[in-house]
């Protein structure tokens, strides 16, 4: 499988539960991304999207099963997976360039103070933040922390970002602004990126794949849905593509109801071999596991009334 | 507004101050009644009896006798008699002393007891039947294993600033927000560079507050602690002066140990200001 540079191989998680029961958040996760590819995840809450986010990122270890990036299992954090928090999470005591500069110094160690603050510069004005070097987060708005999360995530230049609801608390306009940065980021950078989020706006418009996750306990991934849409398309003319409302109704519809139903209504599913839909295109397609490419085809109904 | 309301508290503090002094000097004009006795006897009786002066000094005798004792703070006549500012400095430097080696004990087992886990459990109950002893309690076995009553003092000071200070570097230790914590560990941050350079300064805010708390716990125990010692000091000062009967010196005195009080709470209220940076 060299085309795989993520696999996620079986991966289980559980917690004891009350009574020395355990539960079990999910198990048997099967999911694989090539290099340079952007993916969502979508699903309820609780049902284990930062749990799979924190096991990739090494932050947390999954009960079985193993997950493997260029070739290797992991084991702990590694500076090739960069993580941009949803809480942004900056030191509080440091600049908008003493964070940066924290993370440039962590990756080369041997690089003196000046070289540092070049680098972390640069990915400072790459996020548009010049002339804030020197404010403390504190006197940072929302979208500007985030700003200097994702300065910070690229500026250690890693194989792939991890990115939990990164725009979750940000307005509608600040959101729109740092998706289109993001964006530019990962394509001019051939960055890996996965990212969680709620909003089937954000994930259409980034994501090459969609991963549908089903309601917890016991969630599973139910789909992984191709976007049709082309490469090069704009934040504000997506929905003009004929395909849009298909897509975006499946994964609404998804959401709404088969979320919860999908497990008793699918009982034939395997974690191994999730179907890829391919929203408006029959023909090949290739599962996620490898033993038989399964298929699933929506039409590509006639823009509609959507949720 | 705001300056204004800080004009009018101030007002109202000096009001206050000018009222509490009125009555004070009233209450101990010399109003009571003198009776005629032979010379002899009235200088065996004192002012009270022959002037009828109140055996409680006014703030006008106060006002003088610390006017006197600013003019001349450092002068030393001998073990019973010494400046204030020389008994001020032997209590200063004695707080500060304990108080050090309280910080460097408190501080790094703090860090480690936050830390793990392990020591955490295994120290607790040791550190929860050693916090509420009362610090002058350890006196007697102070002054008797170490059997030098300055070196106990300081001993006495070093116990009872260290458990605010530990427990407080515990505390904030093991409660550092998990997503700081987090970033080092993605960015393969070791252990010793994570402890100075994610938790440190994350919990800094409250290291300083558990300082702040010694610091004044320690100057509570100082004045007890040299009544208790004697010799030197602050605390002896106000004993001496209590055995003298001269009670003008023991106002100074409680009016000095606040002002100093005071001093060393405002520092350290200051360094917490600066290690304390909001989100
Ligand atoms: N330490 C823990 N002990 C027990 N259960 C836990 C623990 N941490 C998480 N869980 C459970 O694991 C499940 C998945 O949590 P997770 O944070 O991954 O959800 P999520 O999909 O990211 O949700 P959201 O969209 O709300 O962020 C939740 O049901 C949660 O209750
Ligand atoms: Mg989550």
């Amino acid at each position: 499988m060299s085309d795989k540079f993520i696999s996620i191989e079986g991966i289980a998680k559980r917690y004891p539960g009350a009574g020395g029961a355990t539960t079990t958040i999910f198990e048997n996760l099967w999911l694989s991304m090539t290099r340079g590819e952007f993916a969502c995840v979508i699903g309820h809450s609780g049902c284990g999207k930062t749990t799979v986010l924190n096991i990739l990122a090494g932050l947390d270890a999954p009960s079985e099963g193993a997950v493997i990036v260029d070739g290797q299992a992991i084991s702990g954090t590694s500076l090739d997976r960069a993580v941009i928090f949803q809480s942004h999470a900056l030191l509080p005591w440091r600049t908008v360039l003493g964070n940066v500069a924290y993370a440039v110094s962590s990756k080369w160690r041997n690089w003196d103070r000046a070289k540092v603050r070049a680098h972390a510069q640069t990915f400072i004005d790459l996020v548009g933040l010049s002339g804030s070097e020197h404010k403390r987060p504190s006197e940072l708005s929302g979208g500007m922390k985030q700003r200097v999360g994702i300065a910070r995530a690229l500026s250690i230049t890693p194989k792939m970002m991890l990115m939990d609801e990164p725009f979750s608390a940000l307005d509608a306009l600040t959101r729109g602004t740092l998706q289109d940065e993001v964006r530019r980021i990962c394509l001019e950078t051939g960055q890996t990126a996965f990212m969680i989020t709620h909003d089937v706006d954000e994930a259409i418009y980034l994501a090459d794949k969609i991963f549908l996750m089903t309601n917890g306990p016991g969630a599973v991934l139910a789909e992984v849905v191709e976007n049709p849409l082309p490469r090069d398309r704009g934040r504000t003319d997506l929905h003009r593509h004929p395909l849009y409302y298909a897509l975006r109704n499946h994964i609404i519809d998804f959401l709404v109801t088969r979320s919860k139903t999908f497990v008793a209504e699918t009982p034939g599913h395997d974690p191994r071999n999730v179907p890829v839909v391919q929203i408006g295109k029959p023909g090949l397609s290739i599962a996620a596991g490898s033993d038989e490419p399964r298929q699933t085809w929506m039409p590509g109904t006639s823009p509609g009334l959507s949720a | 507004m705001t300056s204004s309301l800080r004009l009018r508290a101030g007002l109202v503090s000096i009001v206050l101050l000018a009222a509490f002094l009125g009555i004070w000097h009233i209450a101990t004009r010399s109003t009571g009644a003198t009776t005629t006795m032979s010379p002899e006897y009235a200088k065996l009786m004192g002012l009270t009896a022959t002037q009828g002066k109140s055996a409680m000094p006014g703030p006008l005798d106060v006002g003088a006798k610390l006017w006197e004792h600013l003019k001349r703070p450092f002068y030393d006549n001998g073990p019973n008699d010494k400046g204030l500012g020389i008994q001020l400095a032997y209590s200063i430097a004695r707080v500060g002393t304990g108080y050090l080696l309280a910080v460097l004990v408190a501080i790094p087992l703090g860090f480690l007891i936050g830390m793990s886990p392990l020591l955490s459990k295994a120290l607790d109950p040791f550190i929860q039947v050693l916090k509420p002893i009362s610090p002058l309690a350890w006196m007697p076995l102070a002054l008797y294993t170490i059997k030098d009553s300055s070196v106990s003092a300081i001993f006495v000071i070093f116990i009872c600033s260290i458990w605010p200070m530990l427990l407080n570097t515990v505390f904030g230790v093991a409660s550092v927000r998990k997503e700081w914590i987090n970033v080092a560990r993605t960015l393969e941050v070791g252990t010793i560079r994570r402890a100075f350079t994610v938790i440190l300064p994350a919990a800094a805010p409250t290291i300083l507050t558990g300082m702040r708390i010694s610091i004044g716990i320690a100057w509570l125990v100082i004045v007890a602690a040299e009544m208790l010692v004697g010799g030197t000091g602050i605390g002896y000062f106000v004993w001496n002066e209590w055995n003298n009967l001269s009670i003008t010196n023991v106002i100074i005195a409680i009016l000095l140990i606040g002002v100093i009080g005071m001093l060393l709470d405002q520092i350290l209220a200051r360094f917490t200001r600066m290690v304390t940076f909001p989100e």
